[in-house]
């Protein structure tokens, strides 16, 4: 049914995706819970930068990227000097690149969460005697949660169908950087390929449509244990 | 004892609030918009005064001179709200137990039985908030309240938000809580009745 190369770029386009919702998972949260608790000087620039990605075009953030983590970038040397890795060319580049990308969508699902939260509650915590990072933890965290596993979804969808910035930053290197999106893409240059195009694009609909669901799921079984 | 003596601005509402005297439990009333919760959450660390100091019973938690401000989570205050604010996510155990001032080793003033003795909730301690009464709720927000091992115990108007009957059926628990529980409490209300019933002295705000 399924072409060897197609099959790849499928499990591909799922590794990069997974580890790019997962890794902005930590820095998302913290930013939101930054942008929706705090007040400080240049909130709205951070918050305008958070949104770049979503109005840039990507192939200037693949640019950027390019750039900075290629081979003679100031990040690129650094993480090959200290830690001997690169990511130029490599799943992990399209991982990042995918995540920059989905970055302002899991902040805006979390941050929303996290604004919901009554912030009556995180004060009878702190006169519990709870430290303001066990308040975040016991309180804010898990009602916050529903957000959480939105924002994590979102930033997966969108990097399983990220093309612009990963194709730019890592190329389409066959079993590498070749996602599902750059797999397409691919088959749009050969003659004959528009089975394969249709296969895809039915997988695309499936994984994303998958996530969506999964993710209602889990809300919704979450408010009901919160009921009981 | 308990010793207030600040300066409050909350937008356009200002007033300095003096507060001293031996009685234990001191009722705090007045009109509302008389700022009477403000001096709660002042005494708590929820609001920062302007000036002044605040000290319970030797211990300063405010003083702007000094620049001492006691953050709320180590003041070891026991704040039973108007609306309860339990934690929706746990039981009402896992509310009880949230407290992290005690020790655990038996040598705290509260433990946890004798908290669920004290206020009957015994019944109630794998329910969820969502499925208490509001007097249950109130019962179970004062035994969290006490489970911190708080030094001081504040009460903000516990009940406004209960209909008549409820009222009186929580009177008699704040009553027992006052007699046996010797921490000095501040017990804010702008209802005479229930005043009259707790409290062994009244600081009007007017």
């Amino acid at each position: 049914m399924f072409t060897p190369e197609e099959l790849t770029a499928v499990a591909l386009s799922l590794k990069v995706a997974v580890a790019a919702a997962l890794a902005s998972l930590p820095l998302g949260v913290a930013t939101a819970w930054v942008l929706a608790r705090r007040d400080f000087p240049g909130k709205s620039l951070l918050d305008a930068l958070v949104h770049l990605p979503l109005v840039l075009p990507p192939v200037v953030v693949g640019y950027a990227l390019l750039v900075a983590f290629g081979h003679g970038g100031a990040a690129g040397r650094f993480l090959a000097e200290h830690f001997g890795i690169s990511i130029a060319f490599r799943w992990t580049g399209a991982a990042l690149a995918s995540a920059i990308m989905g970055f302002p969508l899991m902040v805006r699902a979390v941050r929303l969460a996290i604004e919901s939260v009554d912030r009556r509650l995180e004060q009878a915590a702190a006169t519990l005697g709870a430290s303001p990072l066990r308040v975040f933890l016991t309180v804010t965290l898990p009602l916050a949660w529903p957000g959480l596993v939105a924002g994590t979804v979102l930033a997966f969808a969108k990097a399983l169908g990220e093309f612009g910035a990963t194709i730019t930053f890592v190329s389409s290197i066959p079993g590498e950087t070749r996602t599902l999106s750059s797999e397409i893409y691919g088959l749009m240059q050969t003659p004959g390929g528009e089975a394969g195009i249709w296969r895809l694009a039915i997988v695309a609909v499936a994984i994303s449509l998958a996530a969506l669901l999964a993710s209602e799921w889990l809300v919704r079984r979450q408010r009901h244990a919160e009921r009981d | 004892m308990l010793e207030i003596d600040i300066h409050l601005r909350r937008g356009r509402f200002e007033r300095d609030v003096r507060i001293s005297g031996e009685a234990r439990v001191l009722a705090l009333t007045g009109p509302s918009g008389a700022g009477k919760t403000s001096v709660l959450n002042a005494i708590a660390g929820l609001v920062r005064p302007v000036s002044g100091r605040i000290a319970i019973d030797g211990r300063t938690l405010f003083d702007s001179a000094a620049r001492i401000d006691v953050p709320t989570h180590r003041r070891r205050i026991g704040y039973v709200f108007q609306d309860a604010r339990l934690f929706p996510h746990r039981d009402v155990r896992g509310n009880l137990r949230y407290g992290r001032h005690g020790t655990g080793r038996g040598t705290d003033a509260f433990s946890l039985e004798a908290v669920v003795e004290l206020l009957g909730i015994g019944g109630l301690l794998a329910r969820r908030p969502a499925n208490l009464s509001g007097g249950e709720a109130q019962r179970v927000a004062i035994g969290r309240a006490l489970l911190s091992q708080p030094a001081i115990l504040l009460f903000d108007e516990p009940l406004s938000a209960l209909d008549q009957a409820r009222r009186e059926e929580l009177i008699p628990w704040l009553q027992k809580v006052r007699d046996e529980v010797r921490l000095p409490m501040v017990y804010v209300s702008h209802t005479q009745d229930d005043v009259r019933r707790i409290a062994e002295a009244v600081h009007v705000l007017d």
